[in-house]
C-alpha cells in the first residue's frame, strides 16, 4: 500500500518535471515545409551568443528566444539563408556562425590540422627513412 | 640524432606553457563586438520618462555612454552607484532593455535617475541591432555617434581606467 502510493506520488513528481522541461518550446506557423526545415537548421548553424557552446535552437537562454523569432521573422519576409546569417554576423560577429567561412582570418583554423597531420607525415617518413640507412650500415639507431 | 632533435620537446612544451599562460587571462566570455566603429543604428522609440517618440538624433552630441539595462538584472544594481558617479563627468544615456514602464519606473525612483535620456526598448528591437546579448552592457559612443568600445557586465572604475579613459582620451 505505502510503495503503492510512493510510486504514484513519484510517477506525478516525474510528470511535472517533463511538464516543465517542455514549456519553453515555442510554436511557429509556416508556409511551407522547406521553410520549417530552413528554420531548423538555422537554429543549428548559428551559435547563442550569451552561451559558450550551444546552437539558438538548442538554448533556453532569453537572447536565444529572441534569435530565433528574429530568424523566423526574416525567413516569413523571404530573406535567403545567407541574408540571415549576413544580418546575424552584422551584430553579434562571426562568433555567431558555428562553421566559419573560409577566408584570410580563418585560413590557419580550417587548414591547420591537415598542415599539422603533413608535417607530422614528412617528419616521421624521415625519420624511417634515416634508421633503414642505418641498419643498411649495420649500425643501431636509438 | 641531432643536437637540434633533442631540444624540440622542450621547444613544444615551451610554446604549450605560452598557449596555456596566455588561455589563463582570456575571459571566453568576452567576444569582440561587430558594432565598434559603426554608428548607433537607426530607432525609432519613446523616452521611458516622457513618452515621447526618441530617435538617433536626440543622443548626445558629444562622447556618451550608452547603459543597457533593465529592473530583472541584478548586475545593474550594482553598477549603478558608479554610472550615477560617472554621470557627473560625461552624459549617461539609458537604454531600458526587454523590461516593462512600471517595474523600470520604480527602479529608478528607488535607486535614483541618473541617465540624461532613457531610451524605452521593451521588445529588445534596437538591443538586437546592437548584437547585445544580455544586461549589463555598456558603450562608448565619440562625438559623431560611433560606437568605440562595448563592455559586457559590470562597469567599475577598474574597468573604466582601462577599457573607456584610454579611448575617452582619443576621440575628444
Amino acid at each position: 500500500m505505502m510503495k503503492s502510493v510512493l510510486k504514484a506520488g513519484l510517477i506525478a513528481w516525474l510528470m511535472s518535471v517533463a511538464m516543465v522541461t517542455h514549456g519553453a518550446i515555442e510554436t511557429y506557423q509556416f508556409d511551407s515545409p522547406e521553410q520549417e526545415e530552413r528554420f531548423r537548421q538555422l537554429g543549428f548553424e548559428l551559435r547563442c551568443p550569451k552561451c559558450q557552446n550551444q546552437a539558438i535552437g538548442d538554448s533556453d537562454a532569453e537572447i536565444s528566444g529572441d534569435l530565433r523569432a528574429e530568424v523566423y521573422r526574416l525567413i516569413k519576409e523571404g530573406a535567403t539563408d545567407e541574408e540571415i546569417k549576413e544580418f546575424m554576423v552584422a551584430r553579434y560577429g562571426r562568433y555567431v556562425l558555428y562553421s566559419p567561412p573560409l577566408d584570410r582570418q580563418t585560413l590557419i583554423l580550417w587548414f591547420g590540422p591537415a598542415g599539422l597531420l603533413v608535417i607530422g607525415g614528412i617528419v616521421v617518413a624521415l625519420r624511417i627513412r634515416r634508421s633503414k640507412q642505418a641498419l643498411e650500415r649495420g649500425e643501431s639507431n636509438a | 640524432m641531432s643536437r637540434i632533435a633533442v631540444w624540440l620537446p622542450l621547444a613544444v612544451f615551451a610554446v604549450l606553457v605560452g598557449f596555456f599562460f596566455k588561455g589563463l587571462t582570456l575571459d571566453p566570455r568576452e567576444q569582440p563586438s561587430a558594432l565598434i566603429g559603426q554608428p548607433v543604428p537607426e530607432f525609432q522609440l519613446t523616452d521611458l520618462n516622457t513618452g515621447q517618440p526618441l530617435s538617433r538624433e536626440q543622443l548626445p552630441q558629444q562622447p556618451f555612454l550608452l547603459n543597457v539595462w533593465a529592473s530583472w538584472c541584478i548586475t545593474c544594481q550594482v553598477e549603478h552607484p558608479y554610472l550615477t558617479q560617472l554621470s557627473q563627468q560625461m552624459p549617461v544615456v539609458g537604454l531600458n532593455y526587454k523590461d516593462t514602464e512600471t517595474a523600470a519606473k520604480n527602479w529608478l525612483q528607488k535607486l535614483g535617475d541618473p541617465y540624461a535620456v532613457q531610451i524605452f526598448d521593451p521588445t529588445g528591437r534596437l538591443g538586437l541591432d546592437l548584437g547585445v546579448a544580455g544586461a549589463p552592457e555598456t558603450f562608448l559612443v565619440d562625438g559623431r555617434g560611433v560606437i568605440q568600445a562595448r563592455i559586457q557586465g559590470e562597469v567599475n572604475q577598474r574597468v573604466f581606467e582601462r577599457q573607456i579613459q584610454p579611448l575617452l582620451e582619443t576621440v575628444q
